[in-house]
């Protein structure tokens, strides 16, 4: 599945850096080969090709989005961008929450699941934003549950927290055009689902491990 | 293009730059041999890497004003733009501000310098003044929120005249048509630039040596009334001494030099104010290390449009 880097996404990672002036930090774990999740908080379209940009040229090609599919559709633009350019997986979010039953939410849920793992395979890493939407990026929305299932599906992954801060104010949601502030992207030190931590347990700590990495009101 | 380099005394000029430069860079690494304490050391690293700045920031600024007036308007315009997007940065803006913003950005302070390339002074002089004093309320009230909106239009509006208008005043000395010093505008903004850093770098000096008692403790612990003397001082002595160069009698380039470093002083002393307002509990914290650009040009920033007015009324005609 990763055939590289397209041109487009490399042009685009260039632009997105320009207009954010990204300043990046690894402050818990260094850029590495091995299989990781990226999460973040998520408040801009820009969110996902700075934190790709960020990446060394050799991890982004093994580097994919996960993307929701109901956006990402809409037009044929959006969907060229997403699948050929930079191979997004693209999921059905929210189709658990519709499914009628829990049986039937279980089974939506679960096929989810799959698809993430298949995208992960045996050398990608994920960029995954469990909020599920843009929000104001003046708080961190409660996370889906993706993030808990797919790390119990593979431990052997690892899970990296990553802030971007400023972001909102450069391209907030329903805004196209950009205003060139300067950001910060800041990796955090790597989590784990501990042993018989409960779902939501583990979710909000993966919350708080984003928040920690936020620079304002943490001084 | 490249008049300026058969212009012999801006060459003189710019070999006075080099041999300073070349000077402070001996000193800095004969200091560097000798240092004992670490508190030197930090004090002389910090020093090594201002002079290592200068280089650049030199070599930059004589490329650039080489090219003419082409190359200086777009040197100053994209500091213009670095400066602001600091600025913005630190400054706490909301939702309601965006569209207001990228028009700062990408309209009103391009236009600003477009100005200038094509001599429209009568436009150049009011457009932010006047046109994007009334734009920028009227942009952030028709985004509809209202919560500080007072604050909200006045920190746009003062940024963009600190990093746009009144920083366009520099390269806008090209403009200037002063009888019998035509085509030698050049060495004019030179002038500005040199004096008004030299006064920044002696004060930091004279502050360094001998600083003793604080002018303003509470807006710059770093500014003291030796250096803020001293550094005035030596650096009007220099813009003196530069008079040659420029329109001006030994007497006039005296008046002029030292109301440049009183003017930079007062920027310096202003935009630091202003980063204490906002910088310790905000984004000013982020970008240390990353910005910078707002800090090296804020006494250029207050300077320039005296400057450029003082010679407008007094010597052109």
């Amino acid at each position: 599945m990763s055939s590289g880097i397209h041109p487009i996404a490399s042009l685009l990672a260039a632009i997105a850096r320009g207009i954010s002036g990204v300043q990046v930090q690894w402050a818990g774990c260094e850029p590495d080969d091995r299989q990781r999740i990226y999460f973040a908080n998520h408040s801009s379209h820009l969110d996902f090709v700075v934190l790709w940009s960020a990446l060394p040229p050799d991890l982004r090609a093994k580097t994919r989005p996960i993307a929701a599919k109901d956006y990402w559709q809409q037009t044929p633009l959006r969907l060229y961008l997403a699948k050929n350019v930079f191979h997004a997986v693209l999921l059905d979010r929210g189709s658990a929450n519709k499914a009628h039953h829990p049986d039937e939410a279980h089974f939506v849920g679960r096929h989810l699941i799959d698809h993430m793992a298949e995208a992960l395979g045996g050398e990608n890493s994920l960029i995954l934003f469990p909020e599920g939407t843009r929000g104001s990026g003046e708080k961190i929305a409660p996370f889906r549950s993706g993030l808990y299932h797919l790390a119990l599906h593979r431990p052997d992954v690892e899970l990296v927290p990553a802030y971007l801060e400023n972001l909102n104010r450069i391209l907030p949601k329903g805004e196209f055009l950009p205003v060139p502030m300067l950001s910060l992207l800041t990796f955090g030190k790597p989590i784990r689902v501990e042993a018989d931590e409960h779902k939501d347990a583990f979710l909000e700590r993966a919350r708080e491990a984003v928040a920690a990495l936020r620079r304002i009101g943490n001084a | 293009m490249f008049a300026a380099i058969h212009d012999a005394k801006l060459v003189w000029l710019y070999s006075g730059v080099l041999f300073v430069l070349v000077l402070s860079t001996l000193i800095g690494q004969v200091l560097k041999s000798r240092r004992k304490t670490d508190a030197s050391r930090s004090t002389i690293d910090n020093l090594n890497a201002r002079i290592r700045a200068w280089w650049k920031m030199a070599a930059i600024f004589a490329a650039a004003v080489t090219i003419g007036k082409a190359g200086a308007l777009v040197l100053f315009a994209i500091i213009s733009f670095l400066a602001m997007r600091e600025y913005m940065t630190l400054v706490p803006t909301r939702r309601g501000d965006h569209l207001t913003l990228f028009w700062s950005f990408f309209v009103i302070m391009p236009l600003q310098y477009y100005l200038i390339g094509i001599q429209w002074y009568g436009f150049f002089a009011i457009m932010i003044p006047v046109f994007a004093f009334v734009f920028v309320p009227t942009s952030i009230a028709i985004a509809g929120d209202t919560e500080h909106f007072l604050e909200r239009a006045a920190k746009i509006q003062f940024g963009i005249m600190v990093c746009a208008y009144c920083l366009s005043h520099a390269p806008a000395l090209l403009l200037l048509h002063i009888p019998g010093f035509e085509g030698r505008d050049a060495r004019l903004l030179l002038y500005l630039v040199i004096v008004d850093q030299m006064s920044d770098v002696l004060q930091y000096v004279w502050g360094k040596l001998i600083g003793k008692h604080k002018i303003a403790w509470r807006v710059s612990p770093n500014k003291t009334w030796e250096g803020f003397v001293g550094g005035v001082a030596s650096a009007t002595a220099l813009g003196t001494a530069l008079w040659w160069a420029t329109p001006f009698t030994p007497l006039q380039s005296a008046g002029m030099s030292f109301t440049i470093c009183l003017l930079g002083f007062a920027g310096g002393l202003v935009m630091s104010a202003i980063k204490r307002d906002i910088g310790i509990k905000d984004f000013g914290v982020v970008i240390e290390g990353h910005g910078g650009i707002l800090d090296r040009i804020d006494s250029l920033c207050f300077a320039a449009p005296i400057f450029f007015h003082l010679i407008r009324y007094y010597f052109v005609r």
